[in-house]
């Protein structure tokens, strides 16, 4: 797919206008108005909501602040799920803007991981991308890289930047020139309750279709 | 090559080809002869037919081939009659040859062959080298034979002119009939074998074959002056040999091998451009003594041969010196023949199963290849056995239903069985064995269908195509009956073929059963007998390469027609539409989620994203030089998603840290400069490109290189937001590497005032290798490359390497160049021409301009893309001329050199040519078959109706015929074929400009108008010769809407003075300026040329683009130049862009109404030219 760069600039500059509410249990010292925010469809909640945070903190108690989750009609959101997984899994079909909840309290333990700090994204993102590869290429593509392009790559989609992240995701979607496409195409099959992983080779050209709408990258 | 395909013929006689881009063997279009041997070459096949007869198979082209007759009538001066046809007995003939030897009376030149037909009557020729005759076309000397003059004197006594006829070679895609050698007093001796080939051992005259035969009795025979304007060749030469011969096998090149009776072979030696036959044998024993040579076959440096025990050699140690090799290698494989095609490619018919293998693996450094593969194509279509009028009906519904095909396929072959049975017994060899024959087929037929299954014996010729249907169809039923019924006539035409077999000496019936064998273990579908069995085959017109891709291996089988249902099933046109789909829902998605929020902040604030890398950089200072350097490419992007960028060069000098800095924004083109040692590129500014000092960067690896030219071309098309494909009105030009520019025009760039310097135009590479390009403003753009192939446009975008790429529309491209090379040797008293030379001479092997050392050894392709294709040879097409070893002398280097050696030349070169070729990719597709010099289409003119008529291209073949292409449109920008327009000789330039004014350049450097071209008469008809500038040959035109510019060979470029619509020849040539290399006159009678030489503050550039400044109405030929880009740039193209300036809008409106009625600003005002009201159109 990486000869079609519309495409692939339309799948990576696609953007979700969110409008983000604090949880009116939330105890605020004074009223905390909504958070307007286009997020990006291939990044990750909490690396892109630092502005979200900081703006209802400001109207908040240092003391009443633990970590942030986001929830969204009552489904807390898994912030390792790309941003635009969620929104297509959970709210394709309501009206837009976004409405998602803050919350800084009563972290839902048994639905969420806990998200220390970006590092952790970064490493959860970084297998993703190593499971992809072990299927693409046996993963000889990542670990022949050097570690400043895991980093680029990172800070790519970090950064939003979609030069800085396809000069380097390039390497990772070529497949050999003798064959017409790759042998086995990663993919991930998420549904609203359960999720699983599947693997498999065949059929491709139905897989890419899907490949389109549910994977990110 | 589009056109390329192999030879072969069938058990039966019959003649087929497969082309390299098919799957199916067509037959021969002319059918009507059976064949015992072909022997093909480009374009042409010859071949001996079953009467024993030679024949000629000449290829349609849509280009005729004419050869010309001429005469000459002579007339002496007498005091009573003046001029007269009473000459003096010690005269020559009235009517003579050029030498006034011949008696050539007009009348008396009669056609060579019933093949040919007379194209007109006789006329005089009014052009005498260039220059226009007073009417009648006489040209005056004082006596016969001396110098002729067009002016008549008060002493030209003798006067002639030159007549002239063209005749046409009418057998085209048809045999035609070589005249027997046969002479009444001997008995006859019909030939028993043919080859073709020395195609190069030298290029004059053009497609010169040597045509070699054996005869029954043992001799060799050579066909004189076989050449491509004379297909037929003229006459049988007997050559003397040491023995009798068998079978005879002449390469493309030097090698001429020959069996004999006795089973050694004998090599013919001394074969040169001088000599095509050669001087001498020498004999080459066989392998094995007790199993003679059979057969032999070669290339230019391979010799492939058959014992009698039908075993595969290899002759080992074969090159030009060494004609003969050394030692024999066997290889694996039992063959009838061999035959070793372009390229050293080798075919051969299996001994047992009589199919077709190809040897795979042959390249340059393995010349004898890996494995046999057996081509398994199967014939188009047996319907078309029966008569070539249907062939294509019958192509067109096989290749529809392919996949189902194999029930019906058995039904026209079917058909053919019948119409074969119609015909007579004594068509096909030994017909007295055909009465016992009818059991065989069964016994064969038996173990090739039923492989693996129990069939009835009864249903078994039916079970054979109706087994596999089930397997491919939801229904077979209707299939599998409809197969029946046409098999229960299978009997009568198995036994038909079954004799042919047997009767030509093979282990008949197993030959069948060893199909089901082959290679692949694929399993065949079209039953055993469907299975062409073959007899002779021939590669001298089948062009494989490396990177060809051949579909001749895979046939619809039982397993394999699903696998390839399912991967065919994608076909292009599927993945563009659904990438188009994938688009739009993208498209509709980003409208319903963003439209209506776009003022919502962004959840990631743009950054500042630096790529920083290590680079060589050439450093501004002198001595100039390489230098380290750390490079960074800033880049910022704005909320608004455009971006700037920045790139540092930080370098040390004198210990001191510093940097240069450049906007991505003001950079104007990134030109890779690739050569033998350094991936670099050149980096230019405007300020740089009036400097002539372009930042020059080097990266470490060709990856690397692309790498940072894929960013920074990314960086600098975002920033000035141009992407895609390049409008219609792009200005489109070539480096002297062939890599290509496009320019999208500014308005201001023609407007009358505040005009945009062009040295600020902004300038993308384009993928793909071209020597010409030429835009028309609908979007129609055609190339030609360094090797004369045509490629037009396909609409691709920018596609240069990396991330930006994108792969519609792009296609694998290459291209052929060669790389010249001198020798230079000095005459001493000793020893003569040496190659010892002075201490103060140039380097024996040397560059063109004698500066640089370049030997064969060391001198490499231009850079790493390129590869060598061919081994060095002399080049003996420079101008000047040569000797007939090549040389060139002269008093002393450097100096004007000449053909041939005087008393005075102490110094002599020879030029030495190797071709090279490059593999790449770009938004190109070849128009074949004809190669192109140069190519001309007419620009839109402002306010024309677009639609309705297609798109007028003129262009010259590379043999300099004219050509009008039709059905140029812009849906099909290739059109459809060519239409030849005639000429006295060849030209070399074309240029059609508004209202189809058509200016061409003949090689004599004069200047011709055609008349009357128009969209209902798209060739015109007639040439009008205008005569050159004094003393000068001209070699390249151009029109635009009234201006019409031409250049001369000295880089003068000329206004075509007084063209007016009543009288569009003109008047006279205008000086207009000096140092130009090529012009390009636009739709808006703009002028923009490539200069030699521009002196800019830091450096002198060559090959730098240049635009006329002060160009008006009023001033057709401008004031000044303007200088852009460059150098290194080759080629301009400036006839899309007819976008003017708002401000001009209105003046362009008056223009263009002036044009409705004639041709607007018609230079009529212009230096003393009496105004003339523009009056008649033909617009």
């Amino acid at each position: 797919m990486t000869d079609d760069k519309d495409v692939l600039r339309d799948v990576w500059f696609g953007r979700i206008p969110t409008c983000f509410t604090l949880y009116q249990d939330e105890i605020t010292e004074r009223e905390a108005e909504p958070y307007y925010l286009l997020l990006p469809r291939v990044s990750y909640l909490t690396l892109v909501t630092d502005k979200v945070k900081k703006h209802f903190q400001k109207v908040m108690r240092q003391e009443d602040i633990s970590e942030i989750w986001f929830e969204y009609e009552g489904t807390p959101l898994k912030w390792h799920y790309p941003i635009g997984l969620l929104f297509d899994l959970l709210a394709s079909s309501s009206a837009l803007p976004w409405n998602i909840t803050v919350h800084f309290k009563s972290f839902p333990e048994k639905d969420l991981l806990h998200c220390p700090s970006k590092d952790a994204i970064e490493a959860h993102f970084m297998s993703c991308v190593k499971e992809a590869d072990a299927l693409k290429h046996k993963s000889q593509v990542i670990n022949e890289m050097q570690k400043k392009d895991h980093k680029q790559l990172w800070m790519g989609l970090q950064n939003d930047r979609f030069d800085q992240f396809w000069a380097i995701n390039r390497k990772l979607m070529e497949y050999p020139a003798e064959e017409n496409g790759f042998r086995y195409i990663p993919f991930r099959i998420y549904q609203k309750i359960i999720k699983f992983l599947c693997s498999k080779g065949c059929e491709k050209e139905g897989a890419l279709s899907m490949l389109k709408s549910y994977f990110i990258f | 090559m589009p056109n390329s395909a192999l030879w072969a013929v069938d058990l039966f006689g019959k003649v087929h080809t497969l082309s390299t881009a098919g799957q199916y063997w067509e037959p021969c279009k002319d059918s009507q002869l059976e064949f015992k041997r072909v022997s093909a070459a480009t374009q042409c096949c010859w071949g001996i037919a079953c009467d024993n007869q030679v024949y000629v198979y000449v290829c349609a082209s849509d280009v005729p081939i004419r050869r010309r007759e001429e005469a000459y009538e002579n007339q002496r001066w007498n005091p009573v009659g003046g001029f007269c046809e009473k000459l003096l007995p010690s005269d020559r003939w009235q009517w003579s040859d050029v030498s006034g030897l011949q008696h050539r009376p007009l009348d008396g030149v009669a056609l060579p062959s019933p093949h040919w037909v007379w194209e007109s009557d006789w006329y005089v020729d009014e052009n005498f080298g260039g220059e226009p005759t007073e009417k009648g076309g006489w040209t005056y000397a004082i006596d016969f034979p001396a110098t002729y003059t067009r002016d008549k004197k008060w002493n030209s006594c003798v006067r002639r002119r030159r007549w002239i006829r063209y005749r046409r070679y009418e057998s085209r895609d048809a045999w035609a009939k070589i005249p027997s050698k046969d002479d009444p007093e001997q008995l006859p001796d019909p030939f028993n074998d043919l080859s073709v080939g020395g195609w190069e051992i030298t290029d004059e005259p053009v497609g010169r074959l040597s045509v070699w035969a054996v005869s029954l009795q043992g001799k060799v025979w050579y066909r004189e002056d076989v050449s491509h304007p004379n297909p037929e060749g003229s006459s049988w030469s007997l050559m003397d040999t040491p023995g009798e011969a068998v079978q005879i096998s002449c390469g493309p090149h030097d090698l001429l091998w020959v069996t004999l009776w006795e089973g050694q072979a004998l090599v013919r030696e001394g074969i040169n451009r001088n000599n095509p036959k050669g001087s001498s044998w020498s004999i080459v024993e066989p392998p094995t003594s007790e199993n003679g040579i059979m057969h032999v076959s070669v290339g230019v440096s391979v010799v492939w041969a058959i014992t009698k025990d039908r075993k595969v050699w290899f002759r080992r140690g074969i090159n030009s010196h060494n004609p003969c090799g050394t030692s024999w290698i066997e290889m694996v494989g039992e063959m009838t023949m061999v035959n070793v095609g372009l390229n050293d490619q080798v075919w051969g018919i299996g001994c047992e199963d009589r199919a077709i293998y190809f040897r795979q693996g042959v390249t340059q450094s393995e010349l004898s290849g890996k494995t046999w593969k057996a081509i398994v194509a199967s014939r188009e279509c047996d319907r078309s056995h029966s008569g070539s009028s249907s062939s294509l009906l019958s192509a067109g519904c096989f290749f529809g239903d392919e996949v189902r095909g194999s029930g019906e396929s058995c039904a026209p072959s079917d058909t053919d069985a019948s119409s074969e049975a119609e015909r007579p017994g004594p068509d096909r060899p030994g017909p007295a064995e055909s009465g016992d024959s009818p059991g065989k087929p069964r016994d064969s037929l038996a173990p090739g269908s039923g492989t693996g299954r129990a069939t009835e014996p009864g249903e078994e010729e039916a079970a054979g195509p109706a087994i596999q249907t089930p397997g491919l169809e939801p229904c077979p039923g209707p299939a599998s009956t409809l197969a029946e019924l046409p098999w229960t006539n299978i009997d009568l035409k198995e036994p038909r073929r079954a004799p042919g077999r047997s009767a030509a000496g093979f282990p008949e019936t197993t030959g069948l059963s060893s199909l089901g064998l082959l290679p692949l273990g694929l399993e065949e579908p079209y039953g055993a007998d469907d299975h062409p069995l073959w007899a002779w085959v021939s590669g001298g017109d089948c062009a494989v390469e490396a990177h060809t891709v051949l579909k001749w291996f895979t046939v619809q089988s039982g397993l394999s027609p699903s696998m390839q249902t399912l991967s065919l099933s994608i076909t292009p046109a599927q993945t563009a539409a659904w990438r188009k789909q994938i688009f739009q829902q993208l498209t509709e998605r980003t409208k319903r989620e963003l439209e209506n929020f776009r003022h919502y902040e962004q959840a990631v604030e743009q950054s500042v994203w630096v790529k920083t890398g290590a680079l060589q950089w050439w450093c501004d200072w002198k001595p100039h030089k390489w230098v380290d350097v750390r490079v960074a490419l800033e880049q910022f992007t704005g909320l608004d998603g455009a971006r700037d960028s920045i790139l540092f060069i930080y370098y040390v000098v004198h210990e001191e840290k510093k940097y240069i800095h450049v906007f991505l924004n003001e950079v104007t083109v990134l030109v890779p400069v690739l050569n033998e040692t350094k991936h670099s590129f050149a980096l230019y500014t405007p300020e740089r490109t009036r400097q002539r000092w372009p930042v020059r960067l080097a990266a470490a690896t060709e990856q690397d290189m692309n790498d940072w030219l894929a960013l920074l071309n990314l960086s600098c098309c975002e920033s000035r937001r141009v992407h895609g494909r390049p409008s219609p009105q792009a200005i489109w030009s070539i480096t002297c590497k062939g890599d290509i520019f496009v320019s999208e025009p500014s308005p201001n760039l023609e407007a009358p005032e505040h005009v945009l310097p062009c040295d600020q135009m902004f300038w993308r590479q384009m993928g793909g290798h071209l020597r010409v390009v030429e835009a028309n403003g609908q979007g129609v753009v055609w190339g030609i490359g360094y090797d004369h192939t045509a490629w037009v446009y396909t609409g691709g975008g920018s596609c240069f390497q990396g991330l930006a790429s994108s792969t519609s529309n792009i296609y694998t491209q290459s291209d052929v160049k060669c790389v010249y090379i001198y020798e230079n040797q000095r005459w001493n008293p000793v020893t003569g021409y040496s190659s010892r030379g002075l201490p103060t001479d140039r380097y024996m092997w040397s560059d063109a301009s004698g500066l640089q050392e370049r030997t064969k050894a060391s001198t490499k392709p231009p850079s790493l893309q390129w590869s060598w294709v061919s081994d060095w040879a002399v080049d003996f097409s420079v101008p000047g001329g040569t000797d007939q070893e090549g040389w060139q002398y002269a008093s002393d280097f450097p100096a004007s050199y000449h053909g041939y050696k005087t008393m005075k030349d102490f110094v002599r070169r020879r030029c030495w040519a190797r071709k090279c070729k490059l593999v790449t990719s770009g938004p190109w597709l070849e128009v074949g078959p004809l190669a192109l010099a140069d190519v001309s289409i007419i620009p839109e003119s402002p306010g024309a109706n677009r639609s309705g008529h297609s798109i007028a291209l003129w262009a010259i073949s590379d043999k300099g015929d004219v050509l009008c292409r039709l059905g140029v449109s812009e849906l099909n920008p290739a059109g459809s074929s060519w239409l030849h327009v005639g000429t006295d000789q060849p030209f070399t330039s074309v240029s059609i400009g508004a209202c189809h004014q058509v200016w061409a350049v003949a090689r004599d450097g004069s200047a011709f108008y055609r008349g009357s071209v128009s969209p209902a008469q798209p060739a015109g008809d007639c040439w009008y010769h205008i005569p050159s500038p004094p003393k000068q040959r001209l070699k390249q035109v151009s029109v635009g809407q009234t201006s019409v510019y031409a250049l001369d060979e000295n880089g003068n470029l000329w206004y075509r003075q007084g063209v007016t619509p009543s009288y569009p020849q003109g008047s006279s040539w205008e000086h207009v300026s000096n140092n130009v290399r090529q012009v390009s006159v636009g739709p808006l009678d703009q002028v923009w040329v490539i200069a030699n030489k521009v002196q800019g503050s830091h450096s002198l550039s060559r090959g730098t683009v240049c635009h006329r400044t002060g160009v008006q109405p009023r001033e057709p030929k401008g004031q000044g130049w303007d200088y852009g880009i460059g150098g290194g740039w080759d080629h301009i193209s400036v006839r899309a862009n007819a976008t003017r300036a708002l401000r001009g809008r209105s003046q362009e409106r008056a223009a263009e109404c002036s044009g409705e009625r004639g041709l607007p600003g018609a230079p009529s005002g212009v230096a003393g030219v009496p105004q003339e009201a523009p009056s008649l159109v033909r617009c």
